[in-house]
């Protein structure tokens, strides 16, 4: 039932990013990336399924454990998607300099 | 040797303005020389061309094309090829005279050579592709002489007509030869000259034929295409001599009459060619008749005469191929005259205009006379070239039984347009040469230089030679050609002056009274005409039409791509979708659901992300509010992350969100606090509906994935960690060595970056407000000391950690990024707490070097494998078994963590300080305090 | 090695303090001339054993990740090795002053590139779009000013978009065939049956949407014409290549995972990409004709391009594969050749820059610049004698037996005729109706000239070597229309010590 509720969480969080991301101000926009960044990092994660209590740290006697790869593919995903992030928000600020509005476009209205 | 034909002006082409420039005729001496050894070339074939047997050269090129660099010279090559050189000698001559010294001479021959370098390829080649790649190029370089007098808006736009209308035929006629080529499965033209039936029996047939004739009816002007023709003459008048009459516009029917074996004999074929080329003559005689520009009642009778052969052609019947090919001949030889006359006039007394000019007579009669005998030459007055072919021409309508009961159309419209064409040279000869005084000419005229008129006389006596001894002049060369082209056995005929009464000699004079009749009363003619059609230039429609396709793509593509983001990204989540769904309406079912219990641990951050998620939309637009919730959420997923056995993401989520919320402060300070909503509310509900599906289809497809049955993929990396990587935490096993190139990538990335946020706020002078959004001034208390005091001794302890972190990261949760991470957020704390000046005064500021270091450190280690003689990022333990390199390999895969620690620590710095310098420096210019009182 | 040697470079240009700068000018341009050696090699490598297999930390494939050097992903390195030589160069001869950070961006992005051709692994390829994207980003911005601010904020956000489209691909994928490595994917494919595959058709369709949005495929092409006419010349120039990574990937990923006999989903997936292309075309042609500045003109280009590929390609015979791959290096070096040229021309006309509405001064050389822009004009509009002609000849011939062929033909030949309009108007503006006395004082400084001669002499080269040239591409599309032996390669383990990466 957990997976219901996970994929219900992971929809509503991109629900919400794309909805922002279609938005007209640049802040906004970027918001709605983060969301939507967010409900793919769960996705991503959620493709090796969910296996509570189980951390993928070699131990004796334990012999269950959850799907490493994604964790890994997710960690690799956050911290690029930081990168994007920052670079996105800077750029933001830049348009906001350059064209004298945060509108995406650049068109003051 | 063949390709040296058509390779010298080629050459001639290339050099022409090298040796403008060192002779003032250089150019023009270097194109005659060419052109005289390619026509001694040419000739050296001439025994072989008699005796039927003609040269072939061939060398392959693009064999997956069934391109072949291949001539030959046959018959009809041969004429034309002479017919492209000889003239092309004459005018190279007469234009040494017509064109002023300062004009850029060596273009002018330039483009000459590059033309008749194309026109003798396009004669001699015997590959259909190869045809076609010199058939653009006359196209091109026609272009290029239009638009000669590039100051005028006449030529550019003659000139750009010209390319559209003809490059548009070559695109057909493209189309065409490769059909036929894939019907014959060859292009070399003796192949599909041999497989006629062949052609004509495929299913392909029509639409191929259709296609060619397109090429071939825009390259001689034929009706409807025709209009591109009179515009040309913007060119000089020695390129409308050459290309405008003599040489280009009869590749078409060059084209026609080389095809003529494999696509003539139907009856397609002869409504289409003959019916075109009817209409054609008729019209381009009639409309002839009323220009008022020499060039142009010259232009139009070439379009007749163009329709007259495509006609010849089109009847199908042998004897109609010999005429047209003769006609070939006679109408290059006396329209090339008339041109240079017409050139010499125009140069002499300043206008083209035949309502100013008369009674030229009196002051050029040797102009005069030639000028006439090739205008009676055109009107096909006996004793000339052109009397033999017109017979020749009203014999043939005469013996066309396709039309059945109506046989008399044909031979009555024959007459008509010998008439017309009667009337127009009538026209020509008397209201220029006679016809009372001229009428206020811009210049005072008189005979040109000698040498300017011995071309026009050249050709001149050829046309009367002709006309009097066929027999000894072109009889053999008809013979060869005809020979060549029909493939069979030359039907007999007799070219002679007299043939004894017959219809076709009754035709003629019925045509030549008439003709006369008709100029006679042509005042009333022009009065009717003027009634009937008022006056509308063909290039203003044409141009007028392209203005408005211009227009309307502009519009179009503006309307359609308007520079919204927004629409854009609609576009892009959109197709995703439909493109995500479509394989569901495949076939085939999913895998039966797997799932585990409902428990209130999980259900709390799930639930929390949810709100948090709703909560971001709600306060978008109290943006420093927005960031709670948004925060809130990045929490609630790295609460997942732990829940679901993932520590490392958890760790690295919440630190990420760290950087991340201080980061959009930072960035908030200078963006409006709140915007008003701007959409419509259209666009929001399209929004939110686009929304809605987006979310649904990704919980579905989530819900899918989850439900599916793992694969056993993992397991590798669970049994190699240990003892392959030397680590117990799966995951930065998989990180630093399975996969240690995604994070290589990685921090490139970051690296990049880092590089890229530096460069872009180098050169930036941001503003922050003053006032609040509540009109409250900013707090100036700059450092608040309890922060400072508690920051500081905190420096070193997250430092420790931050290292900590790093070392046990391969065994335990944590590893490089995460310890660059808490080392990062825990310098950046020390910027916040106690301001720019204090913090970068010990720290520094620029931390690309470090950025660098971390970069080298790990592609170093990375390389360090390739010491070991194995691939690149192996790590050491992998290879050399020894008891004591547990130490070694780590050593060995903490280096690149160590390098990927220290470009995180890098980037993050360099982006938080660089931004909060920014503000930093605020206070210089508005007073705001810095950024860590930002917010309400 | 490719991957390395630009990284290395560039981290080495951070280094170097400001004041010493200037004394390690030659790094970037030294180390950008190093790839078209490398590039030789590279081939000739493919050529000998058609498949190199390097297995990155020496862990096997599906396990860890390969790099796989076949003949297609040498040719794109070798097309980008004499593209980035030629812009590098072009940015030499009109130093500005962000240099270095163009010199270090550039040198990532080159890396990014030489990856994203390289790379045997799905997750790894998304690594390395995210790679040149960013330096790209970078790139965009150099030289400043609000245009290009606007055009670098909807490019960034459109591929941050596409990015995460780009991730949920992934984890679809990894869930349902349990492995990101192509090769393995495509074992998956090709074991289970068609009603299996309901979830990995559906993560491939979205990356393929994902490699539109990259390669500008209609409707996700309206990014692409404001972008590059933004961009300074050399960055343009080197973002010729940007979209046929695009067109590469989908390439891979659809013989390798649907091949070219196909299976039920190929028809879909080939109508798709041909009314799409055909429509790309067509939107090209006409906004070709609409543009109002020469930038924006050959922005439009590009995108023709890109179409005439596409449609090429989705032809899926080996034949129509060769020819699309013959098209696209002769159209990728010749834009590339051009966007250089429209900045020469620009400068030249002073304030009125590119502008296609207004009459401006002559250009002091125009015999120069004329041949070279009417060289260019003839070898996009694919007239002959130049590369353009036989490689929509080859594309035409190809196409000729597909049942799409009229459609096809048409819309090709009516593009080209468009295009045809489109640069003779430009160029009768360009060069034939001006007025008034060239501004500029000094002719083009032949620095500058060079590298557009470099590119467009790939024009009449690619003719003459047509038949070579035109060997190796069928063995490539050869090679790509059995991905068993791919396959075979990867997962065989291949040879672990192989060529350096």
């Amino acid at each position: 039932m957990i997976e219901l509720l996970f994929s219900i969480s992971v929809g509503v969080l991109s629900m919400c990013g794309v909805y922002l991301m279609l938005r007209a101000r640049t802040f906004p926009v970027v918001l709605g990336l983060t969301l939507l960044s967010y409900a793919v990092n769960l996705f991503l994660f959620g493709s090796g399924r969910l296996i509570p209590g189980n951390p993928p740290l070699i131990a004796d006697g334990v012999e269950r454990y959850v799907d490493p790869l994604p964790q890994a593919l997710v960690l690799t995903a956050i911290v690029i998607g930081f990168a994007m992030t920052a670079f996105v928000m800077v750029l933001a600020l830049r348009a906001m300099n350059d064209l004298g509005n945060d509108h995406v476009d650049g068109r003051a209205d | 040797m063949l390709y040296l034909i058509p390779l010298m002006p080629l050459f001639g082409a290339a050099f022409a303005g090298v040796a403008q420039r060192h002779h003032r005729q250089g150019a023009a001496w270097l194109a005659a020389a060419c052109a005289s050894v390619s026509l001694g070339l040419l000739l050296t074939n001439l025994d072989s061309v008699l005796a039927g047997v003609p040269a072939m050269t061939s060398m392959p090129w693009m064999p997956a094309l069934g391109l072949t660099l291949s001539f030959w010279v046959d018959g009809l090559s041969f004429l034309f090829a002479l017919l492209v050189l000889v003239i092309g000698l004459l005018v190279i001559l007469y234009a040494v005279y017509y064109l002023e010294p300062e004009e850029p001479l060596g273009r002018f021959y330039g483009f000459l050579m590059l033309f008749m370098g194309a026109m003798l390829g396009l004669a001699l080649a015997s590959n259909l592709i190869l045809i076609l790649v010199f058939w653009e190029l006359t196209s091109l370089s026609s272009f290029l002489l239009i638009g000669f007098w590039k100051h005028r808006t006449d030529a550019r736009q003659g000139a750009r007509q010209a390319l559209m209308i003809t490059g548009g035929g070559g695109l057909a006629l493209l189309a065409g030869i490769l059909m036929i080529g894939h019907i014959v499965g060859s292009f070399e033209l003796p192949v599909v000259l041999a497989a006629g039936d062949l052609i004509r029996d495929h299913s392909l047939y029509p639409v191929a034929l259709v296609l060619v004739l397109l090429g071939a009816f825009t390259k001689s002007a034929q009706f409807p295409f025709h209009y591109w023709l009179p515009h040309a003459m913007a060119a000089p008048t020695p390129v409308s001599a050459y290309l405008h009459s003599a040489t280009m516009v009869k590749a078409g029917v060059f084209l026609l009459a080389r095809l003529f074996p494999a696509l003539a004999g139907t009856d397609l074929w002869f409504f289409l060619v003959g019916g075109t080329g009817l209409i054609t003559l008729l019209f381009g005689a009639y409309t002839a008749l009323f220009q008022h520009d020499l060039k142009g009642l010259l232009a139009y009778s070439t379009i007749s005469h163009l329709g007259l052969i495509t006609l010849l052609l089109g009847m199908g019947t042998p004897l109609g191929e010999v005429a047209a090919v003769f006609h070939i001949i006679n109408h290059a030889t006396f329209k090339a005259s008339l041109f240079m006359a017409t050139g010499i006039i125009d140069h002499e007394t300043g206008t083209r205009d035949m309502r100013k000019l008369n009674g030229m007579f009196r002051y050029l009669p040797h102009t005069a006379v030639l000028a006439m005998t090739a205008a009676a030459a055109m009107a096909g007055v006996p004793l000339l070239n052109g009397f033999l072919s017109k017979e020749m021409f009203f014999g043939e309508t005469l013996h066309v039984d396709l039309l059945g009961a109506s046989h008399w159309v044909l031979p009555t419209l024959a007459t008509l347009a010998g008439a017309l064409a009667v009337a127009y040279s009538t026209r020509f000869i008397h209201d220029v040469f006679f016809n009372g005084d001229p009428i206020d000419l811009p210049k005072q005229p008189h005979e040109p230089p000698r040498w300017m008129k011995v071309p026009v006389e050249i050709l001149v006596i050829i046309c009367v030679l002709v006309g009097l001894f066929p027999q000894y002049t072109v009889q053999w060369l008809l013979q060869a050609t005809v020979r060549d082209v029909l493939g069979q056995s030359v039907p007999d005929y007799s070219l002679a002056l007299w043939h004894g009464f017959n219809l076709p000699l009754l035709m003629s004079v019925i045509a030549l009274a008439g003709g006369v009749a008709l100029y006679a009363v042509r005042h009333r003619l022009f009065a009717l005409h003027a009634r009937l059609f008022p006056e509308i230039s063909a290039k203003d429609l044409t141009e007028d039409r392209l203005g408005r396709l211009l227009l309307w793509s502009r519009r179009g593509t503006d309307r359609f791509e308007n520079g919204s983001l927004q629409r854009y990204l609609y576009l892009l989540v959109a197709i995703a979708c439909v493109a995500t769904v479509l394989p569901f309406f495949g076939p085939g079912e999913v895998l039966s659901p797997l799932t585990h219990p409902f428990d209130l641990i999980s259900v709390v951050p799930l639930a929390l992300i949810v709100l948090g998620a709703v909560g971001t939309v709600i306060m978008h637009r109290r943006r420093y509010l927005a960031l709670i919730p948004l925060s809130l959420v990045g929490l609630a997923v790295s609460m997942v992350f732990a829940r679901f056995s993932a520590p490392d993401l958890a760790l690295t989520q919440i630190l990420v969100e760290v950087a991340t919320v201080i980061l959009m402060l930072l960035a908030l300070y200078f963006l409006p606090q709140h915007a008003a909503p701007t959409a419509s509310v259209g666009r929001v509900w399209r929004d939110r509906l686009l929304a809605l599906v987006v979310g649904v289809g990704m919980s579905a497809l989530c819900y899918l994935t989850l439900t599916q049955s793992p694969k056993a993929l993992s397991q590798f990396f669970l049994d190699n960690a240990v003892p392959g990587g030397g680590g117990a935490n799966v995951v930065n096993v998989i990180l630093v060595d399975f996969r240690g190139f995604d994070t290589f990538g990685e921090s490139v990335v970051l690296a990049i970056a880092a590089v890229g946020i530096f460069a872009m706020l180098r050169d930036l002078s941001l503003k922050g407000p003053t006032l609040d959004d509540c009109g409250r001034p900013w707090d100036t208390d700059r450092h608040p000391i309890v922060l400072a005091m508690v920051s500081r001794p905190l420096l070193p302890l997250a430092l420790m950690v931050a290292v900590y972190l790093l070392l046990r990261g391969h065994n335990a949760p944590g590893g490089g990024f995460i310890g660059g991470l808490v080392a990062g957020s825990a310098l950046i704390l020390q910027y916040m707490a106690n301001g720019m000046r204090w913090a970068s005064d010990r720290l520094p500021t620029d931390m690309r070097p470090m950025v660098a270091i971390g970069l080298l450190i790990a592609t170093a280690t990375g390389v360090a494998s390739w010491v070991f003689d194995a691939p690149f990022l192996t790590s050491t333990y992998a290879h050399v078994h020894l008891p004591w390199i547990g130490e070694f390999e780590l050593a060995s895969a903490m280096a690149f963590d160590l390098g990927v620690f220290m470009v995180v620590v890098g980037t993050v710095l360099l982006i938080l300080t660089r931004l909060g310098a920014q503000s930093g420096d605020a206070p210089k210019r508005a007073d705001p305090p810095p950024m860590e009182d930002i917010g309400p | 090695m490719p991957i390395l040697l630009p990284l290395i470079a560039a981290a080495l240009m951070m280094l170097v303090p400001a004041r010493y700068w200037p004394a390690y000018r030659w790094l970037g341009p030294v180390a950008t001339l190093f790839q078209v050696p490398i590039a030789v090699w590279l081939i000739a490598q493919a050529m000998g054993n058609g498949y190199v297999v390097y297995a990155l930390g020496d862990w096997p494939a599906p396990f860890g990740i390969v790099l796989v050097l076949d003949r297609l992903s040498a040719l794109m390195l070798m097309i980008c090795a004499v593209l980035a030589t030629a812009a590098h160069l072009a940015h030499q001869a009109r130093p500005s002053e962000h240099t270095r950070q163009f010199q270090v961006l550039f040198q990532f992005q080159l890396m990014g590139l030489n990856g994203a051709f390289l790379t045997g692994d799905l997750f790894n390829l998304f690594v390395f779009f995210e790679i040149l994207l960013i330096a790209s980003y970078g790139l965009l911005l150099q030289g400043g000013g609000p245009s290009r601010t606007r055009a670098a904020l909807h490019y960034v956000l459109l591929n941050l978009a596409g990015s995460s489209l780009f991730l949920i691909a992934m984890g679809v994928l990894y869930a349902d065939a349990g492995t990101l490595n192509m090769a393995d994917l495509a074992r998956v494919v090709s074991e289970r049956g068609p009603d299996e595959l309901i979830l990995v058709q559906a993560g491939l369709m979205l990356l393929t949407v994902v490699f539109a949005l990259k390669s500008a495929l209609l409707p996700l092409h309206l990014w692409l014409p404001a972008t590059y006419a933004a961009a300074i010349a050399p960055v343009a120039a080197l973002f010729a290549i940007m979209t046929k990574v695009g067109a590469y990937a989908v390439i891979r990923v659809l013989t390798l995972t649907f091949g070219l006999e196909g299976s039920e989903t190929t028809p879909i997936i080939s109508t798709l990409l041909v009314v799409l292309a055909l429509a790309t075309v067509a939107a090209a042609g006409f906004g070709a004709l609409g543009s109002v500045s020469l930038r924006r003109l050959c922005g439009y280009l590009v995108v023709l391009s890109i179409g005439t590929v596409f449609a090429s390609v989705a032809v899926l015979e080996p034949k129509a594969l060769s020819a699309a791959l013959y098209y696209m290096i002769q159209s990728t070096l010749v834009t590339g050749a051009l966007f250089l040229l429209v900045d020469l021309i620009a400068d030249q006309r002073g304030p009125i820059d590119d502008s296609l509405q207004l009459n401006g001064p002559p250009v002091r050389n125009p015999a120069l610049l004329g041949t070279l822009f009417f060289a260019t004009a003839v070898a996009i509009a694919g007239l002959p004698p130049l590369s353009g002609f036989f490689g929509k000849l080859m594309i035409l011939r190809a196409a000729l037996s597909a049942d799409f062929a009229p459609w096809l033909w048409g819309t090709l030949l009516v593009g080209s005729l468009l295009v045809l309009l489109a640069l003779s108007r430009a160029g009768s503006r360009l060069f034939w109706s001006t007025d008034g006395e060239p501004l500029t004082p000094a002719p083009v400084p032949l620095g500058a000239l060079l590298p557009v001669m470099l590119l467009l002499a790939a024009s009449p080269l690619l003719v003459v070597f047509a038949a070579p040239v035109h060997a190796y591409l069928d063995q490539t599309a050869a090679q790509l229309a059995n991905p068993q032996g791919y396959v075979l390669q990867v997962l065989g383990g291949g040879n672990p010590k192989g060529a350096e990466p």
